[in-house]
C-alpha cells in the first residue's frame, strides 16, 4: 500500500478525532480495497516444507478429489489447499504426524488393493478407496486410521477451499463491501415468504 | 518502593482502565475542564495497525485458524477482533477453586473490550433496578430507572444507538437513530414469533446510520467485531478517548499495570503505584482522586491488594463485600435449518450483524413459568463471510466428498438461523472472587481465585431459553441442529448441559456493588467508596444486579453520572 493510501485510511479512522465530514460509499469502498490488497498473499510455486515431494503430490490429488473443479470453477488443487495444509503442518508436529501418517496409510491401502501408490492409481481406484473412508459407518480396525485421517483432510480442505478467493467466489458470498444504504432485495424476501407458506 | 519526588505532578483524577467506563469518565471530565491521567495496562490502540476490518481470510497466511493451526486444537491464538486479550494472558494467570468453572476474559489495549464487543445497547427496565422488591431475591439498587434515564439519554445521543420506539416495559425506548432493514431470516423469525406471541423488534446497537459528531455513517460490512475504520460504531478508544486527548487535558499512560492504591494518614488515596511493562520499573503517580475502571474483577483485585495497617482487609472493604456477588450472563444457543431459505437468491446480508432481537416478554408471568427473571434472544443467520469452520457442520452431517459434498455445502449456505439466549443471573453467596494466597502474576501481583456456582434459577432459565428457540425453529418449519454446551444445545437437555460456563459470556458484573448501607455495600449510589471519599468505581463492579441487558450501555450511563458527580464534588472541595 502506498503511503498516500495509508494516510487516507488513517484519516478515515481518525475521523472521530478530526471531526471531518461523512465519507461517501465510493470512498468507503476504496478503504476496503486498500485494506484487502495490502495483505494479498504472494503468488508463486509452493515448495512443501513438512511433506516430501511424493506426499505433497498425494495430498494435492486428495484435496482435489475432496473439492473437485466444476465447470469454470477450479477445485481445491488450484485454490492452494495442499500448500496451506503443508504450511500449517510445518509449524505443528501433531498436524505433521496426522498428514505424514495418513498419506502413508493411503499409499499402503492402495498398494494392497492395486499394487500402486495412491497418486499413481487409476481415478476409479482412488475413489473406490475414498468411498470407504469418507464415512464414519465404515470405521473398523482395518479402515479406522483411514477414516480418521480422511476426516482431517476433508475438514481442512473444505476450510482451505472456502477461505480462498476461488472458494469465496464459488459459494457466491456477496459481502465485505461498503454500502451507502443497507437494502435487502425484495425478490429475496418474497421468495422466502412464499416458501414459508 | 520508589520515592515520588515533591516536584512530580498531582493529577486531579487518575482513571485506571480505558474501556466503556474509563473512556466515558475521561471524556466527561475532560469536557468539564478536569485534568485526567488515564492508565491502560495494554498498548495504545493503533487503528491503522490493529483493525483487521475488510480483510479476507486469505489475507492472512493461516486463513484465520491461527498460527500452527491452533484453532484446530482448541487453542485460541488468533482473532480478527480488535481486542488484545482473552481468557489466557501470558504471565497473567488467575486460579479457579476446586469444583468451580470460570473463565476470565481480559483485554489489554486502549479501549479494552469496547474495540470488539457486540455493540448491543439495551437499557435496563424500571423493574431491573428493584429486583428484590419484585420477587424477594437478590438486592435492590439504591437508585432507580429515573436516576439513570437522563444518562442513558446522554449516552445514546453521544455514542449513537439504532433502535425503534416500541413501548415494551422490559425494553425501555431511548434516543435512537434509524436502524437498518431486517434481513430475510429476520423476517421469517419475526413471523414465527408473532404466531407464538413473542415480540421481535429491531436490535438496539451502538451503530450510527447517520453522520454523528464527525463520525460517518455505517457502511454495513458486518465486521463490527474488528472495530471500525470509519468509527461508525462505539468503541471508547476512537469515540471518547482520542477526542478527549485533543482537549489537552488528558494524558494517557499505556502498558501500565496498576499494582496498588497508596493511602495517606487520613485514609484517602494519594497515589497509584504501577508497573511500567516496557521497563519493568515500578512507578507512582499522585492524584487528588482515583477512578477504578479496570473491569469489575480487576478493580476488585486492585482494592483487595491495596492492604495497609488501616485497611487490613483491602481498601474500601470494611464491609467485606469486595469480590462478592460476582455474576455473569446466563447463555445458551441453538441453530436450526430452515427449508424455506433453501435456494434463496444470494444477497449481501452483512449489515451490522444482528438486526433484530427478542426482548423479554414474560415479565408478568414469572410465577407461571417456574423461574424468576428473564432473558433476551439475539438472532443470527444470512450469507456470512466464509471462515474457518463455516461448513464443518454440514460436512460432518453429509460426509462423503466430491461434487456431492460441494453441492451440499452450496445448498446449505444461508439456510441456517441461530439463536443466542442472554439472561439474568441472580447474585449468590457461592460466586465470588478473592486473592489467591499463593499465586502471583509476572509482576509479582497476587492474582484472583474464582468460585462459581449457577443456582437452580439460572439452570431452569437456560432450559426455557433452548425450548423457546426450538419452538421458534419449529414454527418456521425448520429442524434444530447441533449440540454444544453454551452454544448449541439439545432442546430438553438438563440446564447443566445447556448453560454457558461462568464467565463465558464476558459480562462479569458486581464485586464492588453500590448500596445505601456501608455494612453491605462497597460504594454509595454515585459509585463513590463508602470508606474512601476520593475513590470511585466506573466499570461493571458497582452493579447490584445483572439483568438480561448487556451491561455496556449501563456502564457508560453510570460512569457518566459518576464523572459529573465527581467533578461537582471536586468543585465544592469535598474530595
Amino acid at each position: 500500500m502506498s503511503e498516500y493510501s495509508r494516510r487516507d485510511l488513517l484519516r478515515n479512522v481518525a475521523l472521530a478525532v478530526a471531526g471531518a465530514e461523512a465519507i461517501d460509499a465510493q470512498q468507503a469502498q476504496h478503504v476496503h480495497e486498500m485494506a484487502a490488497q495490502s495483505k494479498d498473499a504472494k503468488s508463486g510455486r509452493y515448495q512443501p516444507k513438512a511433506l516430501s515431494v511424493h506426499q505433497y503430490a498425494t495430498l494435492e490429488r486428495l484435496t482435489d478429489l475432496i473439492i473437485p473443479p466444476e465447470g469454470k470453477s477450479p477445485g481445491a488443487l488450484v485454490a492452494g489447499a495442499a500448500a496451506w495444509i503443508d504450511m500449517l503442518a510445518s509449524e505443528n508436529e501433531r498436524l505433521a504426524a496426522i498428514y505424514t501418517g495418513g498419506l502413508t496409510w493411503l499409499d499402503h491401502a492402495m498398494l494392497d488393493r492395486s499394487g500402486k501408490n495412491f497418486v499413481d492409481a487409476s481415478p476409479a481406484g482412488q475413489t473406490a478407496l475414498l468411498d470407504l473412508i469418507a464415512y464414519r459407518k465404515n470405521d473398523s480396525p482395518e479402515l479406522g486410521p483411514g477414516v480418521s485421517f480422511f476426516d482431517w483432510a476433508r475438514r481442512m480442505t473444505v476450510d482451505a477451499f472456502y477461505t480462498s478467493k476461488i472458494g469465496i467466489e464459488d459459494i457466491d458470498y456477496r459481502g465485505n463491501t461498503a454500502m451507502a444504504k443497507y437494502e435487502v432485495p425484495v425478490e429475496a424476501i418474497q421468495y422466502a415468504l412464499k416458501r414459508s407458506g | 518502593m520508589p520515592q515520588v519526588g515533591r516536584s512530580s505532578p498531582v493529577y486531579d483524577v487518575v482513571v485506571i482502565g480505558s474501556g466503556a467506563g474509563g473512556g466515558t469518565v475521561t471524556k466527561v471530565l475532560a469536557d468539564l475542564g478536569v485534568s485526567v491521567l488515564l492508565m491502560e495496562a495494554g498498548p495504545m490502540f493503533n487503528p491503522a495497525k490493529d483493525i483487521k476490518e475488510h480483510q479476507w481470510p486469505y489475507n492472512v497466511p493461516h486463513r484465520g485458524v491461527g498460527p500452527k493451526g491452533d484453532g484446530y486444537f482448541g487453542r485460541s491464538g488468533f482473532t480478527w477482533n480488535a481486542t488484545f486479550g482473552g481468557a489466557q494472558l501470558e504471565g497473567e494467570p488467575y486460579t479457579v477453586a476446586p469444583g468451580s468453572q470460570f473463565s476470565w476474559f481480559r483485554s489489554r489495549i486502549l479501549g479494552g473490550r469496547t474495540n470488539h464487543y457486540g455493540r448491543f445497547s439495551l437499557r435496563f427496565a424500571d423493574y431491573d433496578f428493584k429486583p428484590r422488591s419484585r420477587d424477594g431475591l437478590g438486592w435492590d439498587w439504591p437508585i432507580s430507572y429515573e436516576d439513570v434515564s437522563p444518562y442513558y439519554d446522554k449516552a445514546e445521543a453521544f455514542i449513537g444507538v439504532v433502535g425503534t420506539k416500541e413501548g415494551i416495559r422490559s425494553a425501555p425506548d431511548g434516543v435512537f437513530q434509524t436502524p437498518a432493514a431486517p434481513k430475510v431470516h429476520d423476517i421469517l423469525i419475526k413471523n414465527a414469533c408473532t404466531k407464538l406471541g413473542i415480540p421481535c423488534i429491531p436490535m438496539r446497537s451502538a451503530i450510527i446510520t447517520k453522520a454523528t459528531n464527525g463520525r460517518p455513517a455505517c457502511h454495513y460490512c458486518g465486521q463490527c467485531g474488528r472495530a471500525c475504520m470509519t468509527a461508525s460504531n462505539y468503541a471508547s478508544s476512537y469515540v471518547q478517548i482520542f477526542p478527549a486527548m485533543k482537549t489537552g487535558r488528558v494524558k494517557v499512560i499505556t502498558n501500565a499495570m496498576a499494582r496498588e492504591l497508596l493511602t495517606d494518614d487520613a485514609g484517602k488515596v494519594r497515589a497509584v503505584s504501577y508497573v511500567d511493562k516496557n521497563t519493568r520499573v515500578e512507578q507512582q503517580v499522585r492524584c487528588r482522586t482515583v477512578v477504578l475502571a479496570a473491569s469489575a474483577c480487576e478493580s476488585a483485585r486492585l482494592l483487595l491488594n491495596s492492604k495497609s495497617a488501616r485497611h487490613s482487609n483491602g481498601l474500601a472493604n470494611s464491609s467485606g463485600v469486595v469480590g462478592r456477588y460476582l455474576t455473569d450472563t446466563v447463555g445458551s444457543g441453538l441453530s436450526g435449518h430452515i427449508p424455506a431459505l433453501e435456494g434463496l437468491p444470494h444477497y449481501n446480508s452483512d449489515g451490522y450483524g444482528t438486526h433484530m432481537y427478542v426482548p423479554w416478554w414474560l415479565w408478568e408471568k414469572q410465577k407461571d413459568i417456574g423461574f424468576p427473571r428473564g432473558y433476551h434472544v439475539e438472532l443470527g443467520g444470512g450469507f456470512g463471510m466464509p471462515q474457518i469452520g463455516s461448513f464443518q457442520a454440514v460436512t460432518q452431517r453429509r460426509e462423503g466428498y466430491g461434487l456431492g459434498l460441494k453441492k451440499a455445502i452450496r445448498d446449505e449456505y444461508g439456510t441456517n438461523v441461530s439463536f443466542s439466549g442472554r439472561g439474568e443471573m441472580i447474585p449468590n453467596e457461592k460466586s465470588f472472587c478473592e486473592i489467591d494466597p499463593e499465586v502471583k502474576d509476572r509482576w509479582g501481583i497476587p492474582v484472583l481465585r474464582f468460585h462459581w456456582e449457577w443456582s437452580e434459577h439460572e439452570l431452569k432459565q437456560a432450559q426455557h431459553q433452548v425450548r423457546t428457540f426450538a419452538e421458534i425453529i419449529q414454527a418456521m418449519g425448520g429442524t434444530t441442529t447441533g449440540g454444544r454446551r453454551g452454544g448449541n444445545a439439545a432442546p430438553g437437555a438438563p440446564g447443566t448441559q445447556v448453560i454457558s460456563r461462568g464467565g463465558a459470556i464476558i459480562h462479569e458484573i458486581g464485586v464492588t456493588r453500590m448500596g445505601d448501607d456501608p455494612n453491605t455495600s462497597v460504594l454509595n449510589k454515585y459509585s463513590q467508596a463508602h470508606d474512601v471519599k476520593n475513590l470511585f468505581v466506573a466499570d461493571g463492579g458497582p452493579f447490584v444486579s445483572n439483568p438480561d441487558k448487556n451491561p455496556t450501555l449501563t456502564i457508560i450511563a453510570l460512569a457518566w453520572r459518576t464523572a459529573e458527580y465527581l467533578a461537582e464534588e471536586m468543585r465544592k472541595g469535598n474530595v
